[in-house]
């Protein structure tokens, strides 16, 4: 019935038509069917990519179309360089960073450590587990600054329960020394699930014969941890440290919605700076120099790192 | 058969005709872009009678404030035509006319004998005019708007806080006049109990994202003698911007942000001010005179509750607001101008702006606002109209965003981080703000 189907289409194709799809070889027809991908990539991925090259070399200012555009040669590049503003931005996001991956692989690892024994009701706590990654971080931003509320907020009542401080004494988003730690908070409350389930992944992926041939060898816990369970789980705590490493040095929503980047300039990480520059200030050539800065930084050390993964991988 | 192709045909060419009749009204609405505020209600409702009148449908595009700039200067930065009319920001009007985006209309109000001088001149010079104080109109007075102040009539009336008040301060408690009063008030009722509720001192402009704490601080550096350059010589700011009245004011600021508001109000603007006042949290309100209509109407602060005074003077008597507000343009890149003209005319007339005030806009015609019965028709009226005489304006050059941004992290900085000391923070302004002239090649 196919068959019979496909001929009488092949039959109904007109002859020159027919004749040209007949000369096409496999290669050929792969790329006709990848190309329209592969155009798609070019316009919204490559093009820009290169136009903002060629912007961070200009003067350019998206907000005056009537300006002669000049070329600043490296102009753009020295000052974001040079510009103090901005090393304390980079500053913010390495602190930022470092301290959510620290804490989401440390306590992600520990949770999909528990998840992976057999209890009742994992599946369970599994599913609950994972409910904050799944709702949207604009929803989490504003919930978490309703919680974050020194007068009416949960989080600060918990707080003062605890600590006996007053309340409205805890101005999570308002001190500056506790409105750095009120994002990676809320980062490492919705992100470790998402660690969790890479490293249970990983946990799951080990032979269950390697801790039986262990057992026969009267290995202890600690031991079978330290030797199988954590060198086997290693590529995967790797990877995951990779996904949220790139994720965290480009986050933008969550500390827009929670701070805006305060108080002051104490929570302004760099995709806020840039932002700011590209469309509040308008210094086209100027934040496209500093996104292709940014871009290059988080190419080169996501690079190092994969090549470091893949050496974890070849032992 | 040939009855049902008969109706077939019948059908499909009135359907042809309808689409065809809703496309041609569909060609004649007009956008009107502005923010996303209880003014843009009322000028829905207003603009009912311009489509009754001229049959041009109206439809609105409506940003809220947070967005408002960024979503609107793109527009018009890309030369898009979704805004044939826009209501924008004052210090948007020099980049604006230089960058071409709306029509001149100094030969449409020749051509319709509307006259600058029928509008208050403040309006004029702030939301219409550029280059300022020359004769040059990009836009048509449309929301008045200043900085000022609502209280607490209730609490202020009360004789147990009176006499209180008075044995601590030696005078009577009653609206201020002058911002040492404001911060005696303000740390009077900081964390004091009434009715069984804590309440707050003064809730004024912390925000950082956009424009708040520029809006704020300046409303109080004004009257400390803050400059933005010397008047004889433009664009010289060292010592205007960063002279010791500047310091005084700017530390003026920062203590009544620690002593006098409600715990983690370090990100306010009109919003979050409106939130504090309503919710019965503080006992003064520093925000925009739009706000007043509606907190005049709240059930529970409003009606007697709520008082409204201007800008109070600073240390030397000096006394001015921030001028907030908009005129109305005619965006060049839209396919409707003449349609787009023709609400600019119908909306300066004299009865439409009368109209447009009893529903809650802020008329900028002195024939409206300089009516006898004016002053007194509503409760905040002749606050607006004191507020407006003393306007001062933020830098309206096309410039204006970077302007904005560096003051926004310079006092975010040390008024709300207590980052540095405001003299740092002033020069530091000035160092920015020279900057951003340079790069223009305005100095």
């Amino acid at each position: 019935m196919l068959n019979r189907t496909a001929d009488s289409v092949a039959r109904a194709t007109p002859e020159p038509l027919a004749r040209k799809v007949r000369g096409i070889s496999d290669k050929g027809l792969a790329w006709l069917f990848i190309s329209p991908t592969i155009l798609l990539l070019l316009a919204i991925n490559i093009f820009p990519l290169f136009w903002a090259i060629y912007l961070s070399f200009t003067n350019y200012r998206a907000n005056r179309p009537n300006e002669v555009v000049r070329n600043v040669g490296l102009a753009n590049y020295k000052r974001i360089l040079g510009d103090q503003d901005i090393w304390i931005a980079m500053q913010t996001t390495a602190h930022f960073v470092f301290w959510t991956i620290l804490l989401q692989t440390l306590i992600g690892f520990t949770l999909a450590w528990l998840i992976d024994r057999k209890f009742r009701g994992h599946a369970f706590w599994t599913t609950i587990i994972l409910v904050p990654m799944m709702l949207s971080p604009a929803v989490v931003g504003n919930f978490w600054r309703f919680l974050y509320e020194p007068q009416i907020g949960l989080f600060a009542y918990a707080i003062s329960f605890v600590t006996g401080i007053p309340a409205t004494q805890i101005g999570m988003l308002s001190n500056v020394s506790l409105a750095p730690w009120s994002i990676v908070i809320v980062d490492t409350w919705m992100w470790t699930p998402y660690v969790m389930l890479i490293c249970l992944a990983g946990l799951r992926s080990i032979p269950e014969y390697i801790y039986e041939a262990a057992e026969v060898d009267r290995a202890s816990n600690w031991r079978q941890f330290w030797s199988i369970t954590l060198p086997m789980a290693l590529p995967f705590i790797m990877l995951a440290v990779l996904f949220r490493g790139i994720e965290n040095f480009k986050m933008f929503d969550m500390v827009n919605l929670l701070t805006g980047g305060g108080p002051g300039s104490t929570t302004e990480v760099a995709s806020i700076t840039l932002k700011r520059q590209a469309f509040e200030s308008w210094r086209t050539g100027y934040s496209s120099a500093f996104a292709i800065i940014l871009f290059v930084a988080v190419f080169g050390l996501a690079n190092i790192y994969v090549k470091a993964l893949n050496k974890v991988k070849q032992r | 058969m040939k009855s049902t192709l008969k109706l077939t045909l019948g059908l499909t060419s009135a359907m042809f005709a309808s689409t065809a009749v809703s496309n041609v009204a569909q060609a004649e609405d007009l956008t009107l872009c502005w923010a996303a505020w209880d003014p843009a209600n009322a000028l829905v409702e207003l603009s009912k009678d311009f489509t009754k009148e001229t049959g041009i449908g109206m439809k609105f595009e409506f940003v809220p404030w947070t967005n408002y700039a960024d979503r609107f200067l793109n527009e018009l930065n890309s030369k898009g035509k979704l805004c044939d009319l826009i209501i924008g920001d004052s210090q948007w009007i020099g980049g604006s006319a230089e960058n071409g985006h709306y029509v001149k209309l100094n030969d449409f109000f020749d051509k319709e004998k509307i006259s600058m001088d029928d509008f208050v001149p403040a309006t004029v010079v702030g939301y219409s005019e550029w280059p300022k104080n020359s004769p040059n109109y990009w836009a048509l007075p449309a929301m008045g708007d200043v900085v000022g102040w609502t209280y607490r009539k209730d609490w202020f009336s009360k004789p147990e806080l009176q006499k209180e008040f008075k044995e601590k301060y030696g005078w009577d408690l009653a609206a201020p006049t002058t911002f040492d009063q404001l911060k005696q008030i303000a740390e009077f009722f900081q964390k004091r109990e009434i009715d069984g509720k804590t309440v707050y001192g003064a809730s004024i402009y912390t925000e950082r994202g956009s424009e708040g704490i520029t809006m704020g601080a300046m409303d109080v550096l004004y009257s400390f003698g803050f400059k933005y350059e010397n008047p004889d010589k433009p664009y010289e700011m060292d010592g205007f911007v960063n002279s010791e009245k500047s310091v005084k004011g700017l530390e003026f600021y920062k203590a009544l942000y620690d002593c006098c508001t409600p715990p983690g109000a370090s990100n306010s603007y009109m919003g979050e001010g409106v939130d504090a006042f309503k919710s019965g949290q503080v006992a003064m309100h520093m925000n925009f005179a739009f706000t007043w209509p509606g907190l005049q109407k709240d059930e529970n602060v409003g009606g007697d509750k709520i008082g409204y005074f201007a800008n109070p003077k600073g240390p030397d008597g000096d006394q001015f607001a921030q001028l907030g507000g908009q005129g109305i343009s005619v965006v060049s890149y839209s396919d409707k101008q003449e349609a787009a003209l023709k609400y600019i005319k119908w909306f300066a007339n004299k009865d439409v702006q009368a109209k447009w005030w009893s529903l809650g806009g802020f008329s900028c015609l002195n024939a409206v606002v300089k009516d006898p019965g004016f002053a007194a028709s509503q409760p905040y009226a002749q606050t607006f109209l004191d507020s407006m005489a003393i306007v001062k304006d933020f830098w309206a050059e096309p410039s204006y965003a970077p302007l904005l941004q560096a003051s926004q992290k310079r006092f975010h900085d040390y008024v709300v981080a207590g980052q540095g000391s405001a003299k740092d923070a002033l020069d530091g302004l000035v160092k920015d703000w020279t900057e951003v002239f340079q790069d223009d090649g305005k100095m």
